[in-house]
C-alpha cells in the first residue's frame, strides 16, 4: 500500500526516533512509504489556543501536502484528531475535507486500512499504556471509563498481542496527563501535578515502560520522569512495535 | 479561622495563580483530588445501566426541547401555578431578583429566613443583600451552613464544603456551636448540626428554596435534597419563596422521570436523592412565591454556539471528573459556578475578567462524556478561546506567541530554520543547567519551573535525515 508519512512538527524536532520507527515499521509491513509530505504542522498549537487566524497558514500548507495522497499516516493521535475534526473548517475549499478523510493515526491505520490489527512480535516487559485524550475521547480509539467501556481499541489490541508483554492495570487508566498544548505552559504547576499523578500510577504498578500513541503526552511525561529520576522508559507505540517486531 | 484552611480565590489573580497556590499544599491537594475521584467512581457505578446512554440522549433532548419552547413553557407554568394560588414573579437580573425577594420578605414582616441549597441565590448574591437589610439568613444544607459559618462561598455546586476536612469542621463547630473541643467524628458533628439547624428551621419566618426543575404541565416545583432541610423549611414557615433560573423549566412529568434518573446518579452516585418534593400549591394558610430569573440566560439562548450550556442540571459530575478542578479547587475559578461548566458560563458574564477560564482545561473531554445532558463543554471552551482571540482577550503573551508560531509553522523553510535555532538554544540551556544562575533561569521558565527537565534536542531532525539520505524525493 502506498502511504505518506506525515511527521508532526515537534516529533520532527524533538523525537525523530518516533518518526524513524514509524517508517521502519510501515516498510517492514510492506507499505511503500513516501516522505514527500513536507508540511511542518497541521496548525493544532494555534488552533487549540483559539488563535484560529494564526492556525490557517499551517493548516492550509498541511492540507495542500495531503492532496497528493490517498493515505496519510501520522504517529500522533492529537494531530490526527485536529486534522480530522478541524481542517475541514480551517482550510478553504475541499483540501481540508480531503485531508480529514485520508489521515490516520498509526495504530488506527494498522488496524483499519492495512488490515493488521495484531502483529507478531515479542516485548517482554511490564508496560503501562497511555492513550492520549484526543485519541481516546476525540477519535474514539479506545473505550472511556465515563461511558463504562472497556479499554479496547487499536493500540490496546496491538500491545496485548505481543509475546511476553504484560499490560499493567492502572488506577485511573484514562485520566489526562496534563500536557494539553498551551496548558503545559499556561498552567505549569497543574500540568506537572497531573503528569506526576499519572507517573505515580505507572510506577506503583511496577511498569517498566510507558507507551503512548501521543508523542506530546510522552514529551511532557518523560520530562517529569527524567526530572524525578524515575525508573521508567518512555516509548512511542511505533518505537515499541518496531523494536518488538525486529 | 483554622490555619489549614484552603486557598480562597484572590481577586485579580487568574486560574493559573490560584491553582499554583492550591497545589502548594501537596497533601491537601491530593486529598481533595481523591475525595472527588471517589464521588466520580460512585457515579460510574450508579450509572452503569444498560439504558444509561439512552437516558443521556433523552436528557439532552428534553432540555433542548424545553429551551426551544422556553417562553411558551414558562407561561404555561405561570398560568398553572397562579391558578393553584402561587404568586409568580419575573426578574430580569440579579438585582431585580434580590429586590423582589426583599419586598416579599418586608411585606410579610420577615426577620429570619431558613434557606435551602440554591446556586441561583449564590449567583445573585442574595444573602449579603438581605443581611444588609437586617434580615438573618441561615443556610440549612449542612455543607452550605459550614461554608456560611466560615464566611466562604460554596466551592462545589453539589458539595459546597468538599474542601473542608472533618477536623476543621470540628474546630469550626466548636467555635460556633460549642461542640466539644477536638470532636471530629462525623456522627457527632452531624448531630450537633441537626440541633443547630432544626432550631433555625422551626423558628424561621420564611423559607427560601431553589428548584431542580419546574414542570410546565403541572405548574409544579421540584426540589431534591438529601437532608430534607428544604421540606422542613417550607413546611414550617408561613412564607415560601422559590428562587429559580428560567432554564430549569421542563415540559412534562415524563421528562421529570428522565431528569430524576440522571440527576442524583450523576451528582452523588445515588439512584435518587433522599427527598424529592413536588410542590404544586401553597400550604393551607401559607403563601408561596416563585421568582423566575433570567440574569443572562436569554442572551445565552440567543447564542447558538453556547446555547446547550442551558441544559445544565447542576449535577456537578463535570467538576468531579475534571482533573483540573480536582487539583485546583472550586475557588480557583473565581466564579460562583466552578469547574468545566463554570468555565463556559463565566466568560458570558465577563470575558475579560474570566479570560483564564477557557484555558483552565486540557480539553481532555472527560466532562463531555460524563455530562448527563451531553453538553459539549470542550467545544464551548474552544469557542470561548476563539472569541477571546477575536476580542484581543487571550491570556498575556498568547497573541504574540501564537502569531509568530503560526508564521513559522506555515512554511517548511521557516520551520527548518527556526527549528535549528530552537534546538541549538535547548542544547545550550541543557549544557548550562548546572551553571550558577541556572536555578533562577529555571524559575522563569514555565516548562522547567514546576519540575520538568528540558527536552533533549537531537542534532538531526527526521526531515534533515530524509533530505540527507535522499529519501525525500
Amino acid at each position: 500500500m502506498r502511504v505518506a508519512l506525515a511527521v508532526p512538527c515537534y516529533v520532527d524536532q524533538l523525537r525523530p526516533q518516533a518518526a524513524h520507527a514509524t517508517l521502519m515499521l510501515l516498510e517492514r509491513l510492506g507499505c511503500h512509504v513516501s516522505l514527500a509530505f513536507d508540511a511542518p504542522c497541521c496548525g493544532q498549537p494555534m488552533s487549540n489556543a483559539g488563535a484560529v487566524d494564526d492556525a490557517r497558514g499551517a493548516a492550509t500548507t498541511w492540507a495542500a501536502s495531503a492532496r497528493a495522497f490517498d493515505v496519510v499516516v501520522m504517529p500522533s493521535g492529537s494531530c490526527t484528531h485536529h486534522v480530522r475534526h478541524h481542517l475541514p473548517s480551517l482550510v478553504a475549499g475541499d483540501a481540508g475535507v480531503h485531508a480529514a478523510r485520508v489521515t490516520y493515526e498509526l495504530c488506527e491505520f494498522l488496524a483499519g486500512p492495512l488490515g493488521m490489527p495484531q502483529l507478531i512480535g515479542r516485548f517482554a516487559h511490564r508496560v503501562a499504556m497511555h492513550l492520549g485524550c484526543h485519541a481516546q475521547r476525540g477519535l474514539r480509539l479506545g473505550g472511556s471509563s465515563e461511558l463504562h467501556e472497556n479499554f479496547s481499541g487499536p493500540m490496546h489490541s496491538l500491545l496485548v498481542a505481543m509475546e511476553g508483554l504484560t499490560l499493567v492495570p492502572l488506577d485511573r487508566p484514562d485520566e489526562c496527563c496534563g500536557f494539553g498544548g498551551s496548558f503545559a505552559i499556561g498552567e505549569p504547576e497543574l500540568s506537572v501535578a497531573m503528569g506526576r499523578d499519572r507517573l505515580t500510577d505507572y510506577t506503583t504498578h511496577h511498569a517498566e515502560v510507558l507507551v503512548s500513541s501521543d508523542p506530546s503526552c510522552l514529551l511532557h511525561l518523560e520530562a517529569i520522569a527524567r526530572h524525578g529520576a524515575m525508573p521508567l522508559r518512555t516509548m512511542h507505540i511505533a518505537e515499541l512495535l518496531e523494536e518488538a517486531t525486529r | 479561622m483554622s490555619a489549614a484552611l484552603p486557598v480562597l480565590h484572590h481577586r485579580g489573580a487568574g486560574h493559573p495563580e490560584a491553582a499554583a497556590e492550591f497545589l502548594r499544599d501537596k497533601e491537601r491537594a491530593s486529598w481533595h483530588d481523591d475525595a472527588l475521584w471517589f464521588v466520580r467512581q460512585r457515579r460510574d457505578r450508579a450509572t452503569d445501566l444498560p439504558e444509561w446512554e439512552a437516558l443521556r440522549e433523552a436528557g439532552s433532548a428534553l432540555k433542548a426541547h424545553a429551551m426551544s419552547r422556553l417562553a411558551d413553557l414558562l407561561e404555561e407554568f405561570e398560568q398553572r401555578a397562579t391558578a393553584a394560588g402561587v404568586m409568580v414573579h419575573w426578574a430580569r437580573d440579579a438585582a431585580e431578583h434580590n429586590t423582589v425577594v426583599r419586598d416579599i420578605l418586608h411585606g410579610a414582616g420577615v426577620k429570619r429566613v431558613a434557606k435551602s441549597k440554591s446556586m441561583l441565590t449564590e449567583e445573585c448574591g442574595l444573602n449579603p443583600f438581605l443581611e444588609a437589610d437586617g434580615i438573618e439568613v441561615v443556610d440549612t444544607d449542612l455543607g452550605e451552613r459550614i461554608v456560611q459559618l466560615a464566611h466562604q462561598p460554596p466551592s462545589h455546586i453539589v458539595l459546597p464544603a468538599i474542601h473542608w476536612k472533618k477536623e476543621e469542621i470540628g474546630a469550626l463547630f466548636h467555635r460556633t456551636m460549642g461542640t466539644a473541643a477536638g470532636e471530629s467524628s462525623p456522627d457527632a458533628l452531624a448531630a450537633a448540626a441537626r440541633v443547630h439547624l432544626r432550631d433555625a428551621l422551626l423558628h424561621a419566618d420564611a423559607a427560601i428554596t431553589g428548584a431542580n426543575a419546574l414542570v410546565a404541565e403541572t405548574g409544579g416545583v421540584i426540589v431534591c435534597t438529601n437532608e430534607g432541610n428544604a421540606d422542613l423549611g417550607m413546611h414550617s414557615a408561613p412564607v415560601h419563596i422559590v428562587c429559580v433560573g428560567i432554564e430549569k423549566i421542563i415540559a412534562t412529568l415524563d421528562d421529570l422521570g428522565v431528569l430524576l434518573r440522571i440527576l442524583a446518579r450523576s451528582a452523588t452516585g445515588q439512584p435518587i436523592t433522599a427527598y424529592t418534593t413536588h410542590i404544586t400549591a401553597p400550604r393551607a394558610g401559607a403563601t408561596m412565591h416563585v421568582v423566575l430569573v433570567d440574569n443572562g440566560r436569554t442572551a445565552r439562548l440567543a447564542d447558538a454556539d453556547m446555547r446547550s450550556a442551558l441544559h445544565c442540571i447542576r449535577c456537578g459530575a463535570c467538576l468531579n471528573t475534571c482533573p483540573v478542578y480536582r487539583r485546583s479547587g472550586g475557588y480557583s475559578y473565581g466564579h460562583v459556578i466552578p469547574g468545566p461548566i463554570g468555565a463556559i458560563l463565566a466568560p458570558a458574564v465577563d470575558l475579560r475578567a474570566h479570560r483564564s477560564l477557557p484555558f483552565a482545561s486540557t480539553l481532555c473531554g472527560s466532562c463531555a462524556d460524563v455530562c448527563p445532558v451531553k453538553i459539549d463543554i470542550p467545544r464551548q471552551l474552544l469557542t470561548w478561546r476563539e472569541r477571546s482571540a477575536a476580542a484581543d482577550a487571550l491570556p498575556k503573551g498568547y497573541a504574540t506567541i501564537f502569531r509568530q508560531l503560526g508564521r513559522i509553522l506555515a512554511k517548511p523553510i521557516r520551520f527548518a530554520r527556526n527549528g535549528r535555532l530552537s534546538r541549538f538554544a535547548l542544547r545550550t540551556l541543557r549544557t548550562l543547567r548546572f551553571m550558577p544562575g541556572a536555578g533562577i533561569a529555571n524559575r522563569w521558565n514555565p516548562w522547567t519551573r514546576p519540575g520538568r527537565d528540558l527536552p533533549i534536542a537531537p542534532h538531526e531532525t527526521f526531515r534533515e535525515w530524509a533530505t540527507r539520505t535522499g529519501r525525500r524525493a
